[in-house]
């Protein structure tokens, strides 16, 4: 039986719902749309720069779907590494074990706060409401993360979780906001990253505990590694006593040598540089350099589950990048919160519904065209499209008791599209059907306003009408004409 | 070489025009060409929104009609990838069916594949005296990766004036049943579509599925604006 | 069951279906091809692009080199292992971190810059490569103070970000540098000079 995970992996509406709620906020879209754009052109302008992009594609795909294979034997070597090197590792089988771990972990040391990184595995277990519920600050270091928390908000992007906000906006956040902030604060970024930078110094300087994500886990060595770019990450990383380190058990490579592949793929793609302005890798303790406790604590919270699905399993690949939010018109119009749960956009599309069963987010493998502009893009080579079609086929099992509107339109159509007979009849009564109404519209052969279920269609455009003459009649008359004609004036077939 | 025309469902009841154009076409190439009675639909509906079951008589069918030809040609982008990209996962239980399908597969061609990659031809003769534009479909650009080729084709049209389209690459919001569940994001999407195709000056927009077609052109007429869709067989046609 | 073995056996269980071995393909470039002689200049192309000040200098003339970087008066941060003749010019007021009187955060806050070497530099990425080696110190160094100074023997330049993790133990602390700290959390455009050092200084040794 699968587990599924828990924690903000869902939200209270369905995406089409939700969505439309987000569409009519036009300063929203212009934000996004805005923010998109300029990501997806420098990501295009450093991937193309790189000759064996393709190659360092496949090489990602194929050392990601030996680490699914080899799961099992990769955490326990990491694990022994990682406590070869004087770590604490730490297993959770869902969201409220692994806060359960942590918290205990932060209230041994004594501390009543903690620093954050951005990690989205943190967000997905809802830890920072676990910590205040017992009485321990933790304040998110990461410049994005630390609007989306002034703002009590909740993140909409995987990379930069405030991108639903422009200056101006986040402006007025710090100065209502942020302890300290001047009234006289001025929307220029370079102003308000250096806000940001006075309002975190102290707390980084004297901070007992830290909490971080990884984005990569090294079996052979028991290494992780954090990708950042403001520094906030190397502060948490070096300065505290205690480290605690969350860890999906997705983000294993074999060995260091692995990462070779990953440190081109994932900046170029994510935040369309050629590197991002720091990496920091760690291994256990290192006497005398940074923190002397580091905690590992392993997260499965529904990961196994994606596992158990052999097409959907590669959704565990994803090194969240974020490149598929960026290029994905649906994303873009939506924005990350019509999605409900932490992993927007394409790829949570397909990750959060196996987090969670598919039961508990039938909505969201529907949230795309199918348009494969992700496929294109990810730099692990995830199929996304498939996976989303394969997820309405098992959102469609799910239900396959209950008779909806839906299921009885599918299976009709089914009877008469697998035979040519039923369907010949059905084109012929569709077309009688709108009879009256083709007579009624003259010339014009489209439909303004037609009833539910189709007037989703046409709440924003015309429906067209059958033809009078459909292709094959068409086909079947002429021939015909042409068998007479030619049996009637056989010199003169060849040009009829 | 003996070639079926899969003409498309949607083709059919709403654009024989469509049809009629491949055959002149292909006609005028001194190509025979077949149209099998037994057509209906290659299933990409049901498949796309999740109905597996329901989606396996359809594709039995389209199998069983097509199987036997040389070629089978078809003015869609999106149905011929249905075949080629997702026939495969579903028919993988049926080893009979499936080896059915691994035959037809490579046999099967979008209309710009078949005319360039297997008649070797660019040039049509047609004639077309006005401003377009293109719109390359989802389907056709990543999934066929059919590339310039319909271009290629409507550069050797007589008189007509190519205008590119801003934002091509992107979607027009169609998505099959999408346009029907996600109706608000559908038309967001459609509303810039329109606008990019309105600021090319362009009086035709073309693309190699009519579905997507239908669509663009549902979105432009309820704007009352003055671009009118048209199939690009219909423009090699002419 | 415990949860360690909760989670191992539900992985087991979900690879029920005995998924297929996976060979990996490397195809992509594990040597770079740009000219020995280029690699320096490549790298401080790349460094130059992310807004990091690039300097030449010869053996000879690095003492002077440096000192003109520094600020006049000081504090100067360095690891132990400086090489003293580095320094030699340099008239400024220099504090020595060190594991028997290392410095505090709040020295290192108030310092004015921070000189190290580095292990290797990635030319491709403009990457600088720290591993707490020689002329390197340990990791906060590098990060409290806002002007960090980094001298490079072209000689420790590789081409591509694989040669540059050849020369790399695992286990040490690493940190890999490129460019001074930054954002792109504004509306997705890069911004210079976040929390680490908003100044950073290569220079280069031919």
């Amino acid at each position: 039986m699968n587990a599924y995970g828990t924690g903000h992996l869902y939200g209270p509406a369905r995406f089409e719902k939700a969505a439309r709620v987000e569409l009519a906020k036009p300063q929203l879209r212009e934000n996004l749309r805005h923010a998109t754009h300029t990501i997806r052109d420098r990501r295009e302008e450093v991937v193309d720069e790189v000759p064996d992009w393709e190659q360092l594609r496949e090489s990602g795909q194929a050392i990601k779907a030996r680490v699914a294979r080899q799961l099992p034997e990769l955490l326990e070597r990491f694990e022994a590494a990682a406590v070869e090197a004087g770590a604490t590792v730490h297993w959770a089988r869902d969201a409220d074990e692994a806060c359960r771990i942590v918290t205990g972990l932060v209230k041994d040391t004594g501390a009543s706060e903690a620093v954050k990184i951005k990690s989205m595995t943190t967000q997905e277990i809802n830890l920072n409401e676990a910590l205040e519920s017992a009485g321990i600050d933790a304040y998110e270091t990461d410049l994005a993360e630390l609007i989306v928390q002034l703002a009590e908000d909740k993140p909409s992007h995987i990379l930069v979780p405030a991108i639903h906000y422009n200056r101006e906006e986040i402006r007025d956040i710090f100065r209502q906001r942020m302890p300290g902030a001047a009234d006289t604060l001025s929307d220029a970024p370079e102003e308000l990253a250096e806000a940001a930078r006075t309002h975190l110094r102290r707390r980084f300087l004297s901070a007992r505990v830290a909490i971080s994500g990884a984005n990569f886990a090294v079996a052979d060595t028991g290494t992780l590694v954090v990708v950042e770019s403001e520094g906030n990450g190397r502060m948490c990383l070096t300065l505290p006593e205690t480290l605690i380190s969350v860890v999906g058990i997705d983000k294993l490579v074999p060995s260091f040598a692995d990462l070779e592949v990953f440190l081109q793929l994932l900046p170029r793609s994510s935040t369309g540089e050629r590197m991002n302005p720091y990496t920091s890798m760690w291994t256990g303790v290192t006497p005398g350099d940074g923190p002397q406790r580091t905690h590992i604590v392993l997260l499965d919270n529904g990961r196994s589950a994606t596992l158990s699905d052999p097409v959907g399993r590669q959704a565990l690949s994803c090194i969240r990048c974020s490149a598929c939010l960026n290029v994905c018109p649906v994303y873009e119009r939506a924005g990350g919160h019509a999605y409900g749960s932490v992993y927007p956009g394409p790829i949570g599309a397909i990750i959060s519904p196996q987090l969670t069963g598919v039961g508990e987010n039938a909505s969201l493998p529907y949230a795309s065209t199918l348009c494969g502009a992700c496929n294109d893009v990810c730099p692990v080579k995830i199929d996304i499209a498939d996976v989303l079609v394969h997820l309405r086929g098992r959102a469609v099992d799910a239900k396959r008791d209950t008779l909806s509107a839906e299921r009885i339109a599918m299976r009709l159509l089914s009877w008469i599209m697998s035979d040519p007979r039923r369907y010949g009849r059905a084109l012929r009564a569709a077309r009688r059907g709108t009879a009256p109404l083709a007579a009624l519209l003259g010339g014009r052969r489209t439909v303004r306003h037609l009833p539910w279920p189709l007037s989703a269609w046409t709440s924003s455009r015309d429906a067209p009408l059958p033809a009078a003459e459909s292709f094959q009649e068409w086909w079947q008359r002429t021939r015909a004409e042409r068998e007479q004609a030619q049996r009637g004036n056989p010199s003169k077939g060849e040009t009829s | 070489m003996k070639t079926a025309l899969f003409v498309t469902c949607v083709n059919d009841m709403v654009f024989p025009r469509t049809g009629i154009a491949v055959v002149n076409i292909l006609e005028r190439l001194g190509h025979q060409v077949e149209v099998p009675r037994q057509q209906t639909c290659c299933g990409q509906m049901h498949a796309n929104t999740g109905y597996r079951d329901e989606a396996m008589p359809v594709i039995r069918h389209f199998v069983r009609t097509f199987q036997g030809y040389d070629a089978v040609v078809a003015p869609s982008g999106s149905c011929v990838a249905m075949v080629r990209t997702l026939y495969p996962r579903l028919v993988d239980s049926d080893p009979q069916l499936a080896a059915a399908v691994a035959e037809l597969l490579p046999r099967t061609y979008e209309l710009s594949e078949f005319l360039i990659d297997v008649l070797g031809v660019t040039d049509l003769g047609a004639s077309f005296p006005h401003r377009v534009t293109y719109h390359p479909t989802c389907h056709g650009m990543r999934a066929l990766r059919l590339g310039d080729r319909p271009l290629e084709l409507l550069s050797h049209v007589r008189g007509l004036e190519l205008v590119p389209l801003k934002g091509a690459e992107e979607c027009c919001g169609f998505g099959g049943t999408f346009s029907v569940k996600n109706p608000a994001v559908s038309g967001a999407m459609l509303h810039d579509k329109c606008a990019a195709i309105l600021d090319t000056g362009a009086d035709y927009v073309l693309a190699a599925d009519n579905s997507c077609l239908t669509h663009i052109g549902g979105g432009l007429r309820r704007r009352r604006a003055a671009p009118r869709t048209v199939h690009y067989a219909e423009v090699l046609a002419s | 069951m415990n949860a360690r073995e909760e989670v191992l056996a539900r992985l087991r269980s979900a690879l029920g279906d005995g998924p297929a071995e996976v060979a990996v393909p490397r195809a992509y470039r594990r040597t770079g091809t740009c000219d020995p002689d280029r690699l320096a200049e490549l790298l401080a192309d790349r460094l130059v692009d992310y807004r990091a000040g690039v300097h030449w200098s010869s053996q000879d003339g690095l003492a002077e080199t440096l000192s003109a970087l520094l600020p006049a008066e000081g504090p100067l941060v360095v690891p132990p292992d400086v090489p003293d003749r580095w320094l030699a010019a340099y008239d400024g007021q220099v504090l020595v971190d060190s594991d028997d009187a290392p410095l505090g955060t709040g020295t290192l806050d108030g310092a004015a810059s921070v000189l190290t070497g580095c292990a290797t530099a990635i030319a491709q990425t403009g990457t600088l490569v720290l591993d707490g080696g020689t002329a390197q110190g340990r990791r906060l160094l590098t990060l409290i103070p806002d002007h960090h100074v980094c001298v490079v023997p072209v000689t420790d330049i590789v081409d591509t970000v694989p040669e540059g993790l050849q020369r790399l133990a695992p286990t040490r602390p690493l940190t890999l540098i490129s460019g001074p700290s930054a954002t792109s959390d504004i509306e997705l455009s890069r911004v210079e000079g976040v929390h680490g050092p908003r100044r950073l200084d290569v220079v280069l040794v031919r």
